[in-house]
């Protein structure tokens, strides 16, 4: 897997606060779009579709319930 | 409606020859059905084609012919008549709202005898490949046959046929079933044809004009004419021009239909002062399903019976001629004895996978179109906004990904390169055309196996017809990527086969061999 999970950010409450103010103002259909862009963005900076696949994968992963141990 | 166009009606005639025993019955006149016949028979066979009407394909259809399918043409004897009657495009506009927003050149280059694109409607091609298939001699069309029975055993297939006379018995040894997306021959053989249906609704208008509109594609997204749909123009011969409203899955066809309404719809699109008749209104929703194979014993599946895909890409008539070229050489060359029946089996496997290649992208452009969900929509709708101004959005937008021939990578019939090349057309995919000295590249090869020769190359075995391309053809040279001694072995349905910087007769033989189902 190519995908980067450790900490990377140079400032991560800097990007929390950055994705959330984006979003100030708009509904949620505005909110979406605007997310739909900016993953538009990254993914074509980062350039492989190989690592947004894999991304697309940990985020699925991680909203599903866990097994109990 | 119809004012620019008469079709024809073809006279039934009694066949008189119930329990007769045929080598090839094609079922299905249409487009694909009439194009294996005429192959075939321009390869020496005879043919029966059956059809349950008595004329050409009526309404909006097929009007987007590609290169290739152009080219299969060319070589039938109909391409030239096909580009001197339909209107050439190479280029494709995206509009978003009111503005471009992106453009896509089809053929950015000189030197091919045909474009990418010419649009034309299908009943042209139809009548032209009726009266092909007549000339010839060896094709024997009968109007008004309707296929109500099969069955398919080893030997070939029995079929009845229902005509104003009544009802027969025919024997066919080999059954070419091209009777369309709803094929009672594979109905009736029980054999699924599943995939995927779009949620949406298309109005297809074919409006007759005057007007100076360039030749190309375009399409709008959510235009200010037809707010929150899309709507896709085209030119087409006889100043007829199709246009194409998404009315999305809630609209009434019935109501949508009424010519009243429909010329409400274009009005607001041209403008109040364009005078403009209609031609033709339908009103279709779309699909993209095939078979699992499209060879039963001694039945083969061709055309929209064997796949089906949505009309944005134009790849249902272009893959079902891809069919046709693929499927005649190979029964010509079993009937005549020269390749085993196995060869047939390389027909499913060569054209499964370009019948999944046209479904994916179809299926693809389609969701693009009709966004199946909110975060879909959000997407295509993200795409757009960004396309304007940043590249990169650009070919993500997908208003249709055009009709580009198989290669067919993967097949048996192949001999996989022994040198490294860089460029040039590799094994499986089409052989590309270039201007040479005295005509053009794809006309030399005419249906046989041929092999281009290049500058200082040695002798092609018999069998092989070789076309001799010297080092001063330059378009010939780079597109091949040939070197003096380079030659190229093309099957008779112009693929290539094989090639080499540097071979001897023998291994030509056994490339074309090998291309015939004769082990390898
Ligand atoms: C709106 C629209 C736009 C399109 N645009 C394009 C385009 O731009 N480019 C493109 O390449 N394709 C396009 N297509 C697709 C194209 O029209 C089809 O893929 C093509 O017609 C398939 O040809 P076919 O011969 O396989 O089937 P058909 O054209 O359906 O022919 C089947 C024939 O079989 C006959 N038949 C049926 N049942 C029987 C029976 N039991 N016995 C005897 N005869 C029978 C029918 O009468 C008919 O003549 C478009 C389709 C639509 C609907």
């Amino acid at each position: 897997m190519s995908l980067l999970t450790e900490p990377r950010l140079d400032d991560a409450d800097l990007l929390f606060e950055t994705l959330v103010e984006a979003h100030r103002d708009l509904d949620a259909e505005a909110s979406r779009r605007l997310d739909a862009r900016i993953i538009l963005l990254l993914a074509n900076h980062i350039g492989s579709v190989e690592t947004v696949r894999e991304a697309v994968l940990v985020a699925r992963e991680a909203v599903k319930p866990r097994k109990n141990p | 409606m119809q004012s620019t166009y008469t079709a024809p009606r073809y006279a039934y005639r009694p066949a008189g020859d119930a329990g007769a025993h045929h080598a090839v019955i094609v079922v299905g006149g249409g487009m694909v059905g009439l194009t294996v016949a005429l192959d075939l028979a321009q390869r020496g066979q005879r043919v029966v084609v059956l059809d349950d009407d008595d004329t050409v394909s009526v309404g909006s259809r097929a009007i987007c012919f590609a290169k290739r399918t152009l080219e299969i043409y060319g070589r039938l004897g109909l391409g030239r008549k096909a580009l001197a009657k339909g209107v050439t495009w190479h280029v494709g506009k995206v509009f978003f709202q009111d503005r471009p927003i992106y453009e896509f050149d089809l053929l950015p280059e000189m030197g091919h005898e045909y474009p990418a694109f010419v649009n034309l409607q299908q009943y042209y091609i139809e009548q032209w490949l009726v009266e092909a298939c007549v000339a010839t001699g060896f094709v024997d069309i009968r109007w008004r046959s309707r296929v109500v029975g099969v069955l398919n055993h080893a030997g070939g297939a029995t079929i009845e046929v229902e005509t104003p006379d009544g009802r027969h018995m025919l024997h066919a040894d080999w059954l070419l079933a091209c009777d369309g997306a709803r094929s009672f021959v594979r109905d009736s053989l029980g054999l699924p044809f599943v995939g995927k249906v779009f949620r949406d609704r298309f109005l297809i208008a074919d409006v007759v004009m005057k007007a100076d509109f360039p030749a190309e594609r375009w399409f709008w997204f959510d235009p200010p004419f037809h707010r929150g749909g899309s709507v896709l123009l085209h030119r087409q011969a006889d100043d007829v021009y199709r246009i194409d409203f998404q009315l999305g899955w809630d609209a009434d066809p019935e109501a949508e239909k009424e010519p009243g309404r429909v010329a409400a719809r274009v009005r607001e699109m041209l403008g109040p002062d364009r005078p403009f008749e209609l031609e033709w209104v339908s009103v279709y929703t779309f699909r993209c399903r095939r078979m699992e194979q499209f060879r039963h014993g001694r039945t083969l599946f061709l055309g929209d019976a064997a796949h089906q895909v949505s009309p944005f890409g134009a790849r249902g008539g272009n893959g079902g001629v891809q069919d046709a070229d693929n499927l005649a050489w190979k029964l010509a060359a079993v009937l005549d004895g020269t390749a085993p029946e196995a060869l047939l089996d390389s027909y499913d496997t060569e054209r499964v996978p370009a019948a999944d290649e046209n479904i994916l992208n179809s299926a693809r452009s389609t969701d693009f179109i009709t966004p199946k969900s909110d975060a879909a929509r959000a997407y295509r709708d993200a795409v757009l906004e960004l396309a304007e101004h940043h590249a990169f959005a650009r070919p993500l937008v997908n208003s249709g990904r055009l009709s580009r021939p198989a290669v067919l990578r993967d097949s048996v019939l192949n001999t996989p390169d022994a040198e490294p090349w860089d460029g040039g057309v590799l094994p499986g995919a089409p052989a590309i055309d270039a201007p040479l000295a005295d005509g053009w590249l794809l006309g030399a090869l005419r249906h046989d196996f041929a092999a281009l020769v290049f500058g200082d190359a040695g002798d092609v075995p018999q069998g092989v017809r070789p076309v001799r391309i010297g080092m001063g053809a330059i378009d010939a040279v780079r597109r091949y990527a040939a070197h003096s001694g380079t030659v190229v072995l093309i099957r008779p349905d112009q693929h290539v086969a094989a090639r080499w910087r540097g071979v001897d007769a023998a291994a030509i033989a056994a490339a074309r061999d090998r291309a015939l189902g004769l082990g390898a």
